[in-house]
């Protein structure tokens, strides 16, 4: 084990308060104390723990100005916006508030530092207070013992942000290890939306990524993540999301999976009141020897919610995803709807496809179901378009493409969709045949 | 099942009628417990071959050495004794029951699913050996025309091990599980068939025929050997629940399919709700033939079962179907296991799942489908339907697929009887119980015409019974 990351930073502000300083050795002992993970544990089953390395990583340093200024100009995905914050290596290269329209409706749109200054009790009350319970609580304590980037966003009760807040996270320098932060709370009858987007410097730079997004959703409130991942596949990523949902909320969440040599995703949502409706889609390109490993988990501890799950792989090469997905129906949830999908495209016979959907229900009055398919493209399709003259490749390229797009319309946006839909086709379209 | 308690003391019935017969030895006890001594015990009671003695041995040293599967399964396995446990009773020292002290319920049962007099005494653990002779022997005379060997697995091992040796523990290693381990050291009973090249059985061969102290025991051993173009079905249990005391039943059933073979096995499980039933079975299917697992299960503490078969040659198929009802404190963790190891390999997967009162029904399925396969095909669905409010039902399938042009898929659904049917039935004069096991059967009933007829009809009178009390 490397030395680097066992050591735990000195603070994460100048005087950081006792209670951080409390959490972050609590953390600190959680990831020294915990195992790594062992093919043993249900929650790493078909994960291939033995290629997992996080040796040889170091806390990242801070970039030149040059560097950071490069990387400004590259941050380009989404331009209409409410707030922007770019990250590279861990430091903040540029900060955009929010405008005073905002401000004066009391939203607060933050980087994690200055909101541990200027809003103490605000991050006391949320700041490192949820993990996901799916095998990486190692990881989280990780993150949390060396957390320094991240931004965080208040809404408070009845207001509308139109704009997506947008955070950049860029790794650059070598064996660089990162710990961004994403912490959201929207107040009662609030609605906001939050882009998060992982992008490497170059495709050489190694770099560990661990990741931590915490969504609060208060009662009414619409809250909408989009999350962009497109490391180097020299990088490997953990992201620990969370969501609590409260009574009548809305979530969505939106994620779109390129890059890493292996990332690791968790999303965990707990709906605590009735009649919330969250959506979870994602959509993976995974090639190479790419590996991919999905672990999500809906928890309905209110009754009269609807929660939908739809996660599509396409593979390619060597490549494994892992999709493991558990809807758990507590006792009382009753008249809860919910569902999860998982397709799996295989495009090599060498790529594999592991799917472990789950269902646990301790209510009777419930529409549960999930299903997973895992198949080549539709032969019959495919004869349909070639006996219109359409080439086998382009005929191939259409339903591949066809079968990302139901996931890539869900963000909502046509610039990020058409950006997504380029980073896609850089990775993909040549390989199609 | 004290040392005390005699036969003679607690039955009194005419031997005559029925024509019971007697063990003649009571000398059989391997007291208990479980360590070497007991195993060689087992072994030389059986006069087994030293081979066979090593076995059991090794398989005792796997078993200690596996941990309990309390990982991923149901935590009521750390509630298992294995020192209050009697590995092996002969016949002779099965425990004595006076009728008397068989629980009311499991009488009413008996009456009402019109099992005959004779068999309610064996199946309530009163007598301890019901032999049909005259049907059996007859059975076994035609069979041993066609060249069909059916016996008990000592007498197959030692009769007939050029047969039965090449196979046994092949299909499911020692190894395999820890309650395997356990069955391969301490396995007595169950049935060796071998069904030579081409034979296709008209009937069904039922362990029912050859029901005696060891057949029903906790350990038995199952091996079923189908040669090239043969067909064979084969049923175990019964629907009438199966009184009993000891508390753990750990069977192995092993099914070789050759070329072209077709076996289909059906089981229909109701032991008394105290017992675990851990058991392993398994097919392997070879060119083109058919391993078809039929699996009901009703009675039990818990049940952790998961018939699998290994698609071995090419076009090899499998199937499970699977029915699993879990009432008050029962938990029916159930499911099905398909690997394909060749191209063109199909298999389906159906189970449905009932969970009423505060019973808990579970589903876990592995499909493996590894590289360089073409063509496979599978296709899972399980639907559980949730009664009270306070049922529960999970479902945990884990699906690995590669290669060129395999498909898989997996639904589950999980629901309630609609408030719909039972008011549409209820306006029609039936009474809201009536309506619900109407609903019931209705929800498995296309699977319950996969079972033979008595025993679908058998099944339907039993759900009706489950269904009482559970509404209103």
């Amino acid at each position: 084990m490397n030395t680097t990351l066992e050591t735990p930073t000195a603070s994460i502000t100048a005087n950081e308060p006792t209670w951080l300083a409390n959490r972050r050795q609590t953390a600190h002992e959680l990831f020294t104390s915990l195992e790594m993970p062992s093919l043993k544990d249900e929650f790493w089953r078909f994960a291939s723990v033995g290629r997992l390395n996080i040796d040889n990583f170091n806390p990242a340093k801070t970039p030149t100005g040059e560097k950071l200024a490069e990387i400004v100009d590259r941050s380009t995905i989404v331009s209409e916006r409410a707030g922007r914050s770019i990250f590279v290596d861990d430091a903040l290269a540029e900060f955009e508030g929010l405008n005073e329209e905002l401000i004066a409706q009391g939203v607060i749109y933050l980087p994690v530092e200055a909101a541990i200054q200027e809003h103490p009790e605000l991050m006391e009350k949320y700041f490192l207070q949820e993990s996901t319970e799916l095998g990486s609580q190692k990881f989280f304590g990780l993150h949390a013992s060396l957390v320094r980037a991240g931004s965080v966003l208040y809404v408070p009760k009845g207001v509308e942000i139109k704009q997506p807040i947008v955070n950049y996270y860029w790794t650059s320098g070598e064996r660089s290890a990162v710990f961004p932060h994403t912490l959201v709370i929207a107040e009662d009858n609030t609605q906001a939306s939050i882009v998060d987007i992982f992008f490497s410097d170059t495709a050489e730079n190694e770099a560990l990524n661990v990741a931590v997004s915490n969504i609060h959703a208060g009662n009414g409130a619409k809250v909408f993540r989009k999350v962009v991942q497109d490391w180097n596949e020299k990088t490997v990523s953990f992201q620990l999301d969370t969501t609590v949902a409260g009574r009548d909320s809305d979530v969505k969440n939106v994620a779109v999976n390129i890059g890493s040599e292996r990332a690791r995703f968790e999303n965990q949502i707990r709906i605590e009141g009735a009649g919330a409706h969250v959506k979870l889609y994602s959509l993976t390109v995974a090639e190479e020897s790419q590996e991919f490993d999905q672990r999500t988990f809906q928890t309905h501890n209110a009754p009269n919610a609807v929660s939908d799950l739809l996660y599509k792989n396409a593979l390619l090469d060597k490549s494994r995803t892992i999709f493991s997905g558990l809807i758990k129906v507590a006792e009382g949830a009753q008249q809860t709807d919910a569902y999860q999908t998982n397709r799996n495209l295989l495009l090599d016979p060498t790529a594999e496809a592991n799917a472990l959907p789950g269902l646990e229900i301790l209510a009777n009055d419930v529409k549960c179901s999930h299903g997973a398919t895992t198949g080549n493209v539709d032969e019959n399709e495919l004869f349909y378009m070639m006996s219109r003259g359409i080439s086998k490749r382009t005929a191939m390229q259409l339903m591949v493409f066809g079968f990302f797009e139901e996931v890539i319309e869900k963000v909502e946006n046509d610039e990020l969709a058409e950006n997504l839909r380029q980073l896609i086709r850089n990775k993909f379209e040549s390989k199609i045949k | 099942m004290s040392d005390t308690a005699i036969q003679d003391e607690a039955i009194k019935v005419d031997t005559e009628k029925g024509n019971f017969k007697y063990p003649e030895n009571y000398a059989y006890d391997a007291g208990v417990g479980l360590n070497e001594e007991t195993i060689r015990y087992i072994s030389k009671v059986k006069n087994e071959e030293p081979w066979l003695l090593e076995f059991r041995l090794k398989a005792l040293e796997t078993f200690k050495k596996k941990p309990m599967p309390t990982k991923w399964a149901d935590e009521d396995l750390n509630n298992i004794d294995f020192d209050k446990i009697r590995y092996y009773l002969s016949k002779g020292q099965m425990p004595a029951r006076s009728w008397d002290e068989v629980p009311d319920d499991v009488k009413q049962t008996f009456e009402r699913l019109g099992i005959p007099e004779q068999e309610r005494k064996f199946l309530a653990g009163v007598e301890a050996q019901f032999d049909s002779e005259a049907s059996y022997s007859r059975m076994k005379e035609d069979l041993e025309k066609e060249g069909v060997i059916f016996v008990g697995s000592t007498e197959g091992l030692a009769k007939y091990p050029e047969i039965f040796r090449p196979y046994f523990g092949k299909v499911i290693p020692t190894a395999d599980n820890k309650f395997s381990a356990l069955n391969s050291a301490t396995f007595s009973g169950g049935s060796f068939i071998y069904v030579p090249k081409g034979v296709k059985l008209k009937q069904p061969l039922q362990a029912y025929f050859r029901i005696n102290a060891e057949n029903f025991g906790q350990f038995e051993r199952t091996l079923i050997i189908a040669d090239e173009g043969s067909e064979i079905t084969y049923m175990e249990g019964c629907t009438a629940p199966k009184f009993e005391t000891a508390t753990l039943h750990s069977a192995v059933v092993e099914l070789v399919a050759l070329k072209g073979a077709k076996i289909q096995y059906i089981t229909v499980q109701n032991w008394s709700s105290n017992v675990f039933n851990l058991v392993t079975k398994r097919g392997m299917a070879d060119e083109n033939a058919e391993v078809k697992w039929i699996d009901c299960n009703i009675g039990s503490r818990l049940t952790m079962k998961y018939p699998g078969v290994v698609l071995k040659g090419k076009g090899a198929r499998g199937e499970v179907l699977s029915i699993a009802l879990a009432n008050d404190g029962q938990h029916q963790d159930t499911g099905a296991k398909m690997m394909h190891l060749a191209d063109n390999t199909t298999s389906n997967i159906i189970s449905k799942s009932i969970s009423i009162g505060t019973g808990r029904s579970t589903y876990r399925g592995q499909v493996h489908m590894p590289k360089h396969l073409k063509n496979c095909k599978n296709n899972t669905e399980c639907d559980a339907l949730l009664i009270n409010t306070n049922s529960r039902t999970d479902t945990y399938p884990a699906i690995t697929t590669r290669g060129e042009n395999n498909t898989v898929q997996h639904e589950a659904s999980v629901s309630k009887v609609s408030a719909e049917q039972i008011f549409y039935m209820m306006q029609r004069g039936l009474s809201e119980a009536e309506a619900m096991s109407l609903a019931v059967n209705g929800f498995v009933n296309d699977l319950m015409k996969a079972f033979p007829m008595e025993y679908s009809v058998e099944l339907k009178r039993l759900i009706d019974m489950e269904m009482e009390g559970s509404v209103g």
